[in-house]
């Protein structure tokens, strides 16, 4: 019965999204690099192909976005780990936005490097 | 009633069942009101047939949890200043429960699992056995007394969205109970909590969303506590081989 | 079977924590100037080190992300029991295969 609505308005909450749905587009991402990576089986030829393909602005921005959503999604499950084992009573918020910066500096340093 | 007459407030509140729907009605505004006073005085001025639930009216009891404006809290706690910004209130009974009626919900479910989590207690001892000493210092004391306030009024059941996506969770006010239990040694039935919380709908199920300590009104973690039956389990399952 | 998946997800997860960073710093240096094949395959090419960091990363990630995809599924579809749990088997199988597969290529 889960008539009713919630408000969920709160932190802990933002990050358990954000973590879940970094988790569910990386696991779609995967097996799409496994089989990019895979390419190098026909050569380095074959591989050159795809990455000049992967320069085309919508792939790099793209790339872009997984580092921040692969960086988000360790940080995120960083602070799940730390509050299941280890015996600290809050729950630790700081963690929320010091995990959100970490993922914005990786994406800024993906940005510098690429750009 | 005291205080200084300040305008109406527009309160929906839900009338029905599981099928039903949101009736406005217009409630005289006072400096000093808490939600209980509201959906009372709807009840005796307008509309007798308001099912709704309370008892101590001063914040000891959580008979009067409900949703007011989508959070679940006791009303009888709840200043209407503090939620109606712009004097606007919503009042629905608490989720994740069947409605009877109107802002009344069956708690049988809440309770049900509350067992089911292995939440009653077993002990060894009889009247003619000599009161056991327990330790208040001691780690296993301190971490069931974190936990053993709790009063079952089901807002943290109602705040979690792991209980509304999945039936089967036990959810933050059982799995709370049961670490309680777990941590008194007196407690004679440890495996059936860990079968009870190790199996689908069971402490694994938690993602540490926090709503539950977001909400408790008694500011209880029951995602400490979960956590506490997570890693409990998991040296149970490396020692025992049974989960 | 529950406490068994939340083990193999946590520690999964604890395990793949430093491939990640390990990861991730390596894109964010390989990144800059361009990326070819010559450039990762260089690196990676005749390399046990590298074969045997993303062979345990692909290990790591076939276990963690099938059981995340399983708890997903569980609660915000209808889909539950026997047949996610073999799909969900399948995913791991299909994700090691591939995986496997592309550290044999950058690594042969």
């Amino acid at each position: 019965m889960n008539q009713g609505r919630s408000d969920r308005r709160h932190a802990g909450y933002a990050a358990f999204v954000i973590h879940r749905l970094s988790g569910v587009l990386l696991a779609l991402f995967l097996p799409l690099h496994f089989l990019a990576l895979g390419l190098a089986l026909d050569g380095a030829r074959a591989l050159d192909e795809f990455l000049v393909f992967a320069e085309l602005p919508w792939v790099k921005v793209s790339e872009w976005g997984l580092v921040v959503l692969l960086s988000v999604h360790l940080t995120f499950g960083l602070r799940v780990l730390v509050l299941e084992f280890l015996p600290w009573r809050g729950v630790r918020k700081g963690w929320i936005g010091w995990g959100a910066g970490v993922a914005v500096a990786a994406g800024l340093l993906f940005i510098v490097g690429v750009g | 009633m005291a205080g200084i007459e300040t305008g109406n407030l527009r309160v929906s509140i839900w009338r029905g069942q599981a099928e039903g729907r949101f009736v406005d009605y217009e409630v005289p505004a006072r400096d000093n009101q808490t939600v209980l006073d509201i959906v009372t005085w709807v009840q005796r001025h307008l509309e007798p047939s308001l099912a709704y639930r309370f008892a101590c009216r001063v914040g000891v009891c959580g008979s009067c949890a409900m949703t007011v404006n989508g959070r679940p809290r006791w009303t009888c706690r709840t200043h209407v200043r503090k939620v109606a910004g712009n004097g606007r209130l919503i009042v629905e009974p608490l989720r994740n429960l069947p409605r009877i009626k109107d802002l009344a919900c069956d708690m049988t479910p809440f309770f049900e699992k509350w067992q089911r989590a292995g939440g009653r207690f077993k002990g060894n001892a009889g009247r003619g056995d000599p009161i056991p000493r327990l330790d208040p210092s001691s780690a296993q004391r301190r971490e069931a007394a974190a936990g053993i306030e709790c009063i079952n009024c089901a807002v943290c059941y109602s705040a979690c969205d792991s209980v509304a996506w999945n039936p089967e969770y036990l959810g933050p006010a059982a799995l709370n109970r049961v670490w309680t239990l777990v941590n008194d040694v007196r407690h004679q039935d440890q495996d059936g909590i860990f079968q009870a919380v190790g199996k689908h709908g069971g402490c694994h199920d938690c993602h540490t969303h926090g709503s539950c300590v977001e909400y408790c009104p008694v500011d209880l973690n029951p995602t400490a506590s979960i956590a506490g039956l997570k890693r409990r389990s998991l040296s149970r399952l490396f020692a025992g081989g049974n989960s | 079977m529950e406490t068994r998946l939340f083990a193999l997800q946590r520690f999964s997860a604890m395990l793949l924590a430093p491939l990640v960073v390990v990861h991730v710093g390596l894109i964010l240096y390989a990144v800059r100037g361009g990326l070819t094949a010559g450039e990762i395959l260089g690196r990676t090419q005749d390399s046990i080190g590298w074969g045997l960091f993303y062979g345990l990363f692909v290990l790591a990630v076939s276990v963690h992300a099938p059981i995340g995809v399983r708890n997903v599924l569980k609660e915000w579809t209808a889909w539950r029991g026997r047949s996610l749990d073999s799909a969900m088997l399948l995913l791991a199988t299909a994700l090691l295969l591939l995986g496997l597969r592309a550290v044999w290529a950058v690594v042969v």
